[in-house]
């Protein structure tokens, strides 16, 4: 029992690798590409980021941020990708519940999913203002 | 400045940061927030939110060549996730509510002390004693390679480790940094893991810690395309290369010339937060 289980873990952790590896790139492939469009867009303005504005920012939420993508502004693209990067690592918690489902080890199924509730939670916005 | 020379300067500076960052084991966003803030005037708030990004890029990009080597314990990471997870969105709460000025204070005493902690020598703390009834409770003993032969370790002080994962998850939503060294310190010292299994376990947990708390900056507007863009790229490519040359080089001297000059840094920090510069 303990081999098949070790076989299992191999598996699963190969898996994750080779998603760990594509959301960087994909998400970082994004970002370059969405600083391209920035910089012609906005390339030659002047900058201020001395003082710190909550409004400044529009693309705030997830909803927002998918909805802007396909515009194709420079920041849009940029935050999407930014998305894609911060969704990555969450996507492995996902993975890692599932593997614990298949190995019927219900404890961490529990475990997991708590943890993705914790970060569900603040990616519903409820905890910024 | 230009939006154009900006990114440039920012692009370089955030290379440098993610190249020593991954040299000296003090990760990048300890290096580019003063960075940002002392050589650019950026305000802290946006300089944490373009950090925290880079800490996801950086931790998640090294822990898919770690978990092939089945170094990572899982179950470790995913338990001590609640913890980190819960005090990194404790702490990017708090963030907003503190003046620029103590959190640079507190950024800078957290700067001192990492790179303390990278001089200092490892002592091996690993046990097989299994006598933690919470290490078998929640089946966190493991084994792992060494030189191909899979090594048992026991796991102590389960609730000592989940408390000090919960200090070190605040710390890393309030300053947007990977808290590295105190992840190190809950699961080596307190929890007795050995070095391998704690370094992995731990940018295992970066990754999603650091989410967690991306996710409270993203809403609250402190992640601006415009810096965050220049700052990930920068030090996901500098840590890249500063782990292929770590590979090859003797890092000791390095170590003792780097943590003098984030010493110098951190003051700075620490002085220009209580003169009320931020």
């Amino acid at each position: 029992m303990e081999q098949t289980k070790y076989i299992t873990d191999k598996d699963i952790q190969a898996l994750v690798g080779n998603l760990l590896r594509v959301g960087v790139y994909l998400s970082m492939a994004i970002v370059v590409l969405g600083g391209v469009i920035y910089l012609t867009e906005h390339g030659g303005e002047k900058i201020d980021y001395a003082v710190f504005d909550f409004n400044k920012v529009s693309l705030k939420t997830v909803e927002g941020i998918f909805s802007e993508v396909l515009s194709f502004k420079g920041a849009a693209v940029v935050q999407f990708g930014l998305l894609m990067l911060i969704f990555t690592p969450i996507a492995r918690v996902l993975m890692a519940v599932i593997s614990f489902l298949i190995e019927k080890d219900y404890l961490y199924v529990a475990i997991g999913l708590l943890v993705l509730a914790i970060i569900m939670a603040s990616l519903s916005g409820g905890f910024a203002h | 400045m230009s939006v154009l020379l900006f990114t440039l300067i920012v692009l370089l500076g955030a290379f440098l940061a993610g190249f020593l960052g991954s040299l000296t084991g003090l990760g990048g966003g300890v290096i580019i927030i003063p960075l940002l803030t002392l050589g650019l005037g950026v305000d802290i708030h946006y300089a944490i939110g373009a950090s925290i990004i880079s800490v996801i890029a950086t931790s998640t990009g090294s822990a898919a060549a770690y978990v092939k080597e089945g170094l990572t314990n899982m179950r470790i990471g995913m338990f001590l996730e609640i913890a980190t997870t819960v005090g990194a969105i404790l702490g990017a709460i708090i963030t907003v509510y503190l003046n620029a000025g103590y959190v640079a204070v507190i950024f800078g005493c957290i700067l001192i002390f990492s790179s303390l902690m990278t001089l200092k020598k490892k002592v091996d703390h690993t046990t097989l004693d299994y006598s933690s009834k919470g290490a078998k409770f929640f089946k966190l003993n493991g084994s792992y390679p060494v030189k191909d032969v899979e090594t048992p370790y026991a796991v102590k002080n389960v609730a000592g480790g989940f408390f000090m994962m919960l200090f070190a998850g605040t710390l890393s939503g309030l300053l947007g940094i990977g808290s590295g060294a105190l992840k190190v310190i809950a699961m080596d010292n307190i929890m007795r893991l050995p070095f391998k299994v704690s370094t992995t376990t731990s940018n295992f947990m970066m990754g999603v810690t650091a989410a967690a708390s991306a996710v409270v900056y993203l809403h609250r507007g402190q992640i601006d395309p415009g810096i965050a863009m220049p700052v990930c790229i920068g030090v996901l490519i500098g840590a890249s290369v500063g782990a292929k040359v770590l590979v090859r080089t003797k890092t000791d001297k390095l170590k003792i010339v780097f943590a003098v000059v984030v010493t110098i840094l951190a003051i700075q920090m620490i002085y220009k937060g209580l003169s009320g510069g931020f």
